[in-house]
């Protein structure tokens, strides 16, 4: 079943791009640095400006005001933001099983950011995301910073969650071995057009 | 009593800054230019101001007094916008601080002549100039803080502010935290200025009221008012500007809009 479908989208110098995913479904996105990946990706989380339509279970990104739209496409960056002191402010409700999955103490709530890992940072930046329950998962780069163990484990989770919400992911990265044990499909970005490679 | 002051009185204050001038010159310390430059202006444009008021004073006409308050006001829009180390482009940043001042002190001077001091008319120019010229420069400090902390911050924190944005949230929960902050700085000098007022500080209304022979008591009594009007223009005003930047900032798709910020000298 089609859970996103984007077409004719234009963005930058890009476009236009055509393509679906369904649910459960994982696709990657490739390309040179500055090809356009991520400005694909900020486009699709409504972020930059951009022609063309995009739709989620068919609702067009156009009717649902751009907040919400971003509760449903969410982009997670390579590198999470955090603006308060300790963790716990950053979240509005605390769920435990997913806690636990991203194999977090109780206690976590309370520890200081300045005091986290990248790697501790980057797992509960994705926790931060998935706790609005997003259909579509927009990673960008997301294990650029994590080692061997972090990455795995990175991975593991986004599979139990598409298998469990029913959720479709977009995947950029440079590390092919990854995008190859994650994805279904494989598209490349090539001189601003999109093709299945 | 009051003692009017002769040529000569001003000429021996005078000299005590050309002692200054003369003493930062022999020690290098590079303020002799622009210590004499602000004299200077300072002595013509009060004088200049001076005459003005005499004039106006004469003949009460309402016509004078609002092209001489609109001039202040104007005056004093460019003024905070010259305060900015990012301004909004075009004509945006004069309108926004323009219209926080209007709200902030033209707003307050004119409820405070027409329920409080009464005067008659209502817009007397001995009332209503020194009453709005004290709200505007006072007010003016605040909202240009506020401003300047609001868009230097997102500035900074812009990948914060995107981050939230990802996270679902509007445009305005995303700056919230931001806008408080320069609520605060905006409003710290009028606040600083009431805890201190009596105590470190007389301020220059009631001694200027005092010097001038009034009863110390009355003289009290218009600085509280002024005080009331100032911080109640300034909070006003701040709160003002700070709404409006921070839709300003955002387009209807929650984006945070840099394209609409100038980048000018500084940092």
């Amino acid at each position: 079943m089609t859970k996103l479908a984007v077409k004719d989208l234009t963005y930058h110098h890009c476009g236009p791009v055509n393509f679906e995913v369904d649910s459960g479904e994982c696709i990657s996105v490739s390309g040179a640095s500055g090809s356009g990946k991520s400005l694909l990706l900020r486009s699709l989380a409504d972020l930059d400006d951009h022609g063309g339509d995009v739709m989620l279970d068919k609702i067009n990104m156009k009717d649902v005001p751009a907040n919400e739209w971003r509760l449903k496409v969410a982009l997670l960056p390579a590198e999470s933001q955090w603006w308060f002191d300790t963790v716990g402010e950053h979240f509005s409700v605390v769920d435990h099983a997913l806690l636990e999955l991203f194999g977090f103490p109780d206690n976590v709530m309370s520890w200081s950011i300045s005091r986290m890992s990248s790697g501790e940072k980057q797992r509960l930046a994705l926790l931060r995301l998935l706790i609005n329950q997003p259909d579509v998962l927009l990673l960008d780069e997301p294990t650029a910073n994590l080692d061997k163990n972090n990455t795995l484990m990175f991975e593991q989770i986004i599979k139990q969650y598409l298998q469990q919400h029913k959720a479709c992911v977009i995947w950029v990265s440079h590390d092919a071995k990854q995008l190859e044990r994650m994805c279904q499909q494989h598209f490349e970005i090539k001189n601003g057009q999109l093709s299945r490679c | 009593m009051f003692i009017p002051l002769t040529s000569l009185d001003l000429s021996l204050a005078a000299v005590l800054v050309v002692l200054l001038a003369v003493l930062s010159w022999r020690m290098q310390l590079n303020v002799t230019q622009q210590l004499i430059i602000a004299a200077i202006r300072t002595t013509v444009q009060l004088l200049l101001i001076g005459l003005v008021l005499k004039t106006v004073f004469a003949n009460v006409n309402f016509f004078w007094v609002s092209l001489i308050c609109l001039l202040m006001l104007s005056v004093a829009g460019w003024e905070i916008l010259s305060r900015q180390r990012r301004k909004l482009k075009g004509w945006w940043g004069f309108g926004v601080s323009t219209a926080s001042l209007f709200v902030s002190s033209f707003f307050i001077s004119i409820l405070a002549l027409v329920t409080i001091i009464q005067s008659d008319p209502w817009y007397h120019p001995q009332y209503s100039i020194p009453l709005l010229g004290m709200l505007l420069g006072n007010t003016m400090t605040g909202i240009a803080l506020g401003m300047d902390r609001l868009v230097q911050t997102a500035w900074q924190q812009r990948g914060i502010i995107e981050q939230r944005l990802m996270l679902g949230q509007t445009g305005i929960q995303a700056i919230m935290d931001i806008r408080k902050e320069s609520m605060r700085a905006g409003m710290i000098p009028i606040i600083n200025s009431m805890a201190a007022a009596g105590i470190v500080s007389l301020p220059g209304m009631m001694t200027g009221q005092i010097l001038a022979g009034a009863p110390p008591v009355e003289a009290v009594k218009y600085q509280i008012l002024i005080m009331f009007l100032i911080t109640a223009g300034t909070g006003f005003g701040v709160i003002a500007v700070l709404g409006f930047l921070s839709h300003r900032l955002f387009d209807d798709r929650h984006r945070l809009r840099f394209d609409q910020l100038l980048k000018t000298t500084g940092d």
